[in-house]
């Protein structure tokens, strides 16, 4: 019993643990394909995020922008280099809510897996229905709910995994511009109550200039790293601010170089 | 019931009306034997006249029936899920499942008999053999088709295997579990005849074998016609039990809301 006690080998990953920071060094990945050359994803990523920065990840699609965000959630290992992050959940581009469970549970389905009840875990997410404007709907099932709202669901989700890193994959990719839009100020107000580090993979560029603080700009694949962008704009930001949008013209013209 | 649901009985009603006209016509016009082929007016005056013998040996069947169904989806469900847990059983036991389907009841129904007896045991065990494998494949295949990102959701919330299958494989995989049961219960009649006719004192397969040779026709088709019922009336409990159990499963006519 006494070796058991000592701490045992761990992997690089859990060395930032506690604080939420993410550092990826040196990054690549590719992907085996049937009868062709394996696809390079991504090639040499290096990347830091400290502890309750919200980062934006841009670039065309195909990029591996996905990939990244499953290095940093530990459900793919890099070929080469080193992914050190505090634990992450995803937040997947489709919202994935479970049919048989009504709005409550699947925004508390993070609970239920980590061995809380049933009951228990109702009463710790109802609070957040209410702050994210669900109340009422706790108990609808997922296909009844609007797209924007089914969103909210799913990032509920992620929130009460109470893991310190959020990877967010195009969260918003589905919905219509003008819900977008509003779902966009109701993120960044979410956030800014929320002291979480935050990982934004999106097409949109707009969308990375209203949330993030910095915009990290991906090269068509494999997706290296070719410009970061920080945004020191006060929140609530408009679109429309000139500075906004000089920012926003900046990325593109990363995007396109 | 409502106008509409009335409404919907009609075309079946009609059909079916329609069909015993036919079949009338066909057995007065007499180009077959009574004792062959005997028309719907006999057989309804048979059912009447033997409604107490018919009814004590559905009796029979339908506990076999039932019984073995459940022994069925028992075996089924269970099978489906140890075999979708393990690779190694599923590669060592699937040609095995598939070749016991090919298996004719009426050489195994014998040595069933030997084994087991007059009794219901053989019964189940036969009942069991052909209902259990629709089950086995409907249900393996539904487990094995869980969008795969559903399951990568659970695990970055760091869930074990079995809490995937109990949150996201099972529940997935029921509506189809459900299909598997509805179409057990509709050969699981077959089975229970085959059953009877191997070795049996009673039951609606042992009235029908006893009635052809005495030239009983009229009772055996009435046996035949009851036993259908019965078939038709366990499909639609399972229907209903669908509509209860995967509500989420039947949800067409609202479709999702913008």
């Amino acid at each position: 019993m006494q070796t058991r006690l000592e701490a045992p080998a761990q992997e690089p990953r859990n060395v930032a643990q506690a604080s939420g920071e993410i550092h990826l060094a040196g990054v690549s990945r590719a992907f085996a394909r049937s009868g062709a050359a394996p696809v390079a994803a991504l090639a040499d990523v290096s990347l830091d995020v400290a502890a309750g920065e919200t980062v934006a990840v841009v670039g065309p699609s195909g990029c591996g922008k996905t990939t990244l965000l499953e290095l940093v959630c530990g459900l793919q290992a890099p070929d080469a280099g080193t992914v050190r992050a505090a634990p992450a959940v995803l937040m997947p581009q489709r919202d994935l809510l479970l049919p048989w469970l009504s709005a409550i549970d699947n925004a508390a389905l993070a609970l239920r897996v980590a061995g809380v009840g049933r009951t228990e875990s109702r009463e710790r997410a109802h609070p957040l229905f209410a702050a994210f404007g669900l109340e009422g709907f706790e108990r609808t099932r997922p296909h009844e709910l609007s797209g924007g709202m089914r969103q909210r669901v799913a990032f509920l989700r992620t929130l009460l995994s109470g893991k310190p890193v959020l990877c967010l994959d195009e969260p918003f990719g589905a919905l219509d511009a003008l819900t977008r839009r509003e779902m966009q100020d109701w993120l960044a107000g979410a956030l800014e109550r929320e002291a979480r580090t935050v990982l934004l993979v999106t097409h949109d560029v707009e969308e990375a200039a209203v949330l993030a603080d910095r915009i990290v700009v991906l090269s068509p694949r494999p997706g290296r790293v070719v410009a970061e962008i920080p945004v020191d704009l006060a929140h609530p930001r408009a679109a429309t601010d000139p500075a906004l949008v000089a920012l926003r013209e900046r990325a593109l013209e990363a995007l396109r170089a | 019931m409502t106008r509409a649901r009335l409404g919907r009985l009609v075309p079946p009603v009609l059909l079916v009306v329609a069909l015993l006209a036919v079949w009338e016509l066909y057995a007065r016009l007499g180009s077959v034997d009574d004792f062959i082929l005997p028309a719907p007016s006999e057989i309804a005056r048979a059912l009447w006249d033997d409604r107490s013998l018919l009814w004590s040996n559905l009796l029979v069947t339908a506990q076999e029936v039932g019984l073995g169904v459940i022994a069925a989806l028992v075996l089924g469900f269970g099978l489906a899920v140890a075999l979708h847990f393990s690779a190694t059983l599923r590669r060592g036991t699937y040609p095995l499942l598939v070749a016991s389907q090919a298996v004719p009841i009426v050489i195994v129904a014998p040595l069933l008999v030997v084994w087991f007896g007059f009794g219901i045991v053989p019964k189940l065990a036969i009942i069991a053999l052909v209902c259990f494998f629709p089950v086995v494949v409907t249900t393996l295949d539904a487990l094995g088709n869980v969008d795969p990102d559903q399951l990568k959701l659970l695990r970055t919330l760091d869930a074990s295997r079995w809490q995937a299958f109990r949150y996201v494989e099972a529940p997935a995989a029921l509506p189809a579990a459900l299909s598997g049961a509805k179409i057990a219960v509709a050969v699981a009649v077959i089975g229970a005849v085959f059953a009877e006719y191997a070795g049996s004192s009673s039951g609606l397969g042992h009235l029908m074998l006893q009635a052809i040779p005495q030239l009983e026709t009229p009772r055996a088709y009435a046996a035949v016609a009851l036993l259908a019922a019965f078939a038709v009336a366990l499909f639609s409990a399972l229907a209903l039990a669908e509509r209860r159990l995967v509500p989420w499963a039947h949800r067409r006519t609202e479709g999702p809301r913008p």
